[in-house]
C-alpha cells in the first residue's frame, strides 16, 4: 500500500510532487468534491495594457459580480473548505470594495494570495497588508530591466513594481512574490530575477506564457525559442525552490520531472471564476468551449463544480490522440490543454511548443484559431489598427 | 509567510516532540479537515501545509484520537485490522511532524 499521507508545503502554487509519486494524481485526475487551486478574477478593469493578458483586460464589464454577490461567493468557498484562493484580474486593487473582500475572505477562513502590478502598494497598504494573517501578494513584472519589462507591460510599470517590491520589504511583509510570465526577451533574464527576489526576501515564481487574451495574438512572436525553453528546464531542475505554478511540465518530456504534479489540472484541481461569476476549467481558457457554468446559476459555485458536465468529460481519461506512439507521452501528458486550444491544435494534439518539435508543424499549419473574450480599450484596438504615419 | 521541510532540521522542527503512541492527541485547532472521495484534505492554517489522508479509516481514527487516553487505545477501538497499523502509526508519525496532530 502507498503512504496514507501525502504531506504538501505550498497548496496554493500547486507543487504537489510527493502526490505525484504516490499516485494520488490518478485520484486527482477524477476530481475533487472542491477544488485545491481556485483562481478568481476580480475584474476586467485593468490599468495596464500588457500585450500578454490572458484575459484581455482594460475595461470593467458592467455585469461584474456586485459586493453582496462577492461576499455570498466567498461564504460559499468557506463552506466548501477551499483554505486558499489566488486573486486576480484585470488589476484587482481597482475595485473599490478590493480591501473589504479581502479581509471578508480572510475573517472567514479562506486564505487569499493576489496578484498585482502593484500600482496600489504604498507606504501604508504594505504596512496593512503586513499586518494581516492569510494573504500572500505577488508582484507581476515581465523583465529584470524598464526596456524589456515595459514593452510587455507598458510605460512606467517596472518602476511601479519595484517601489512596491521596495514598499512591501521596507513593511516587513515577508515572503511575498514576484511573478515573471516567461517570453523570448526575458527567459535569460531568470539570474537576475532570482537576485531580484533574493534582494527583497520574496519567492521568484516564474510561469509559462500561454496563447490566452492577448496573449493570442504576441505569443508567436514572444514565446520562448526551443533553446531558450531547454535551458530553462535545466535552470529549474537546479532551483527547485522557484515556484512554477506546475506550468512547465511540457518539459518534463526531457528527462527528469520537474517538481509538480505534472498533468493537466483545469476543472480537476483547478478552476478559475471570473469577474461576471462564470465559471471555467482554468485561467487560461476563457473561451465558451471551457464554460462550465456560472457562480449566478441555481446552486451556485458548488453545483458547478460539483454537476457541470464539462468539467466531468475534463476528469475522464483523456486519449493520448497523436501522441499515444511518443514514448514521452507519461512525461508530459500532451502538454497544455490552453496553449493547444487558442493555436489551433486538436486537445489530444501536440504541445505547441512540444520538447520533439511536434507542435510548430501543427501551429504552422492552423488555418482557424479560437478567440476567447475581450475587455481590452476600444482606443487601444483602434490605435493598433492606424495606419502608421511615414515620419 | 514561509513555510518548512518537513524532515529538516531547522531550529523550529527541534521543537516537536516526537510521537508517542501511549499519550493522548487532538488535531490542531487551526487544522481544518475537508472529507474528500480519498478520504480527506487537512489544511494547517498556521503553516500552510495540505496533508492529503488517504484513508476513510485514517481520516476516522485521527477525529476519534482525542476521545481515548491514548493513541494506542483509539487503535483498539477503531476496528482497523492490526495488520495495517504500521502504515496508519506512520501516518500519525507524519501529523505529528508537522504539527496537525498536538499532544493533549
Amino acid at each position: 500500500m502507498t503512504d496514507l499521507i501525502i504531506n504538501e508545503p505550498r497548496p496554493d502554487d500547486l507543487v504537489l510532487s510527493q502526490a505525484k509519486q504516490s499516485g494520488l494524481a490518478t485520484q486527482m485526475k477524477q476530481g475533487l468534491d472542491a477544488p485545491i487551486c481556485l483562481t478568481w478574477e476580480l475584474t476586467y478593469a485593468c490599468n495596464l495594457q500588457c500585450v500578454h493578458c490572458l484575459s484581455s483586460s482594460g475595461r470593467r464589464d458592467p455585469d461584474e459580480l456586485t459586493t453582496a454577490e462577492c461576499e455570498a461567493l466567498i461564504d460559499e468557498l468557506a463552506r466548501m473548505q477551499v483554505f486558499y484562493i489566488n486573486v486576480g484580474g484585470g488589476e484587482p486593487t481597482i475595485r473599490n470594495d478590493f480591501w473589504h473582500l479581502l479581509r471578508y475572505a480572510v475573517d472567514h477562513g479562506v486564505g487569499v494570495k493576489f496578484s498585482t502590478n502593484g500600482s496600489r502598494i504604498d507606504a501604508q497598504v504594505a504596512a496593512e497588508l503586513a499586518a494581516m494573517d492569510y494573504v500572500d501578494v505577488q508582484i507581476s513584472i515581465d523583465g529584470a530591466d524598464a526596456d524589456t519589462n515595459d514593452r510587455i507591460r507598458g510605460e512606467g510599470s517596472y518602476a511601479t513594481a519595484i517601489t512596491a517590491m521596495e514598499h512591501l520589504a521596507e513593511a516587513g511583509f515577508g515572503e511575498f512574490k514576484i511573478s515573471v510570465v516567461m517570453t523570448r526577451h526575458n527567459i535569460e533574464q531568470v539570474e537576475t530575477f532570482k537576485a531580484m527576489a533574493d534582494r527583497y526576501g520574496a519567492q521568484l515564481r516564474l510561469t509559462r506564457f500561454r496563447p490566452s487574451g492577448r496573449g493570442a495574438d504576441s505569443w508567436h512572436e514572444l514565446h520562448p525559442t526551443d533553446p531558450q525553453q531547454r535551458a530553462l528546464y535545466y535552470w529549474l531542475l537546479d532551483h527547485p525552490e522557484v515556484l512554477t505554478g506546475d506550468s512547465f511540465f511540457h518539459l518534463s518530456a526531457l528527462g527528469e520531472a520537474l517538481p509538480g504534479l505534472n498533468m493537466c489540472g483545469a476543472g480537476r484541481v483547478v478552476c478559475l471564476i471570473d469577474p461576471v461569476g462564470d465559471v471555467y476549467a482554468c485561467p487560461f481558457v476563457l473561451h465558451d468551449e471551457f464554460r462550465a457554468g456560472s457562480v449566478r446559476d441555481t446552486g451556485g459555485f458548488a453545483h458547478v463544480w460539483q454537476e457541470s458536465e464539462r468539467f466531468a468529460e475534463l476528469r475522464e481519461p483523456q486519449s493520448a490522440g497523436a501522441c499515444a506512439s511518443c514514448g514521452h507521452f507519461d512525461a508530459c501528458q500532451g502538454g497544455c490543454m490552453a496553449a493547444k486550444f487558442f493555436t489551433g491544435i486538436p486537445l489530444d494534439g501536440p504541445d505547441p511548443e512540444c520538447v520533439l518539435g511536434h507542435g510548430e508543424p501543427l501551429v504552422q499549419a492552423a488555418t482557424e484559431r479560437p478567440q476567447g473574450s475581450d475587455h481590452s480599450f476600444r482606443t487601444s484596438v483602434q490605435l493598433t489598427s492606424k495606419p502608421r504615419s511615414a515620419g | 509567510m514561509s513555510t518548512e521541510t518537513v524532515g529538516s532540521s531547522s531550529p523550529a522542527e527541534q521543537t516537536v516532540t516526537p510521537f508517542d503512541p501511549e499519550r493522548r492527541y487532538h488535531l490542531h485547532p487551526r487544522v481544518a479537515l475537508r472529507p474528500e472521495p480519498f478520504g480527506a484534505l487537512a489544511y494547517h492554517y498556521e503553516n500552510r501545509r495540505l496533508n492529503f489522508l488517504r484513508a476513510p479509516e485514517l481520516v476516522a481514527l485521527v477525529e476519534s484520537l482525542d476521545q481515548h487516553p491514548s493513541v494506542s487505545a483509539a487503535f483498539a477501538a477503531s476496528g482497523i485490522d492490526p495488520r495495517r497499523w504500521g502504515s496508519f502509526r506512520r501516518a500519525l508519525t507524519a501529523l505529528v511532524a508537522s504539527d496537525f496532530l498536538v499532544a493533549a
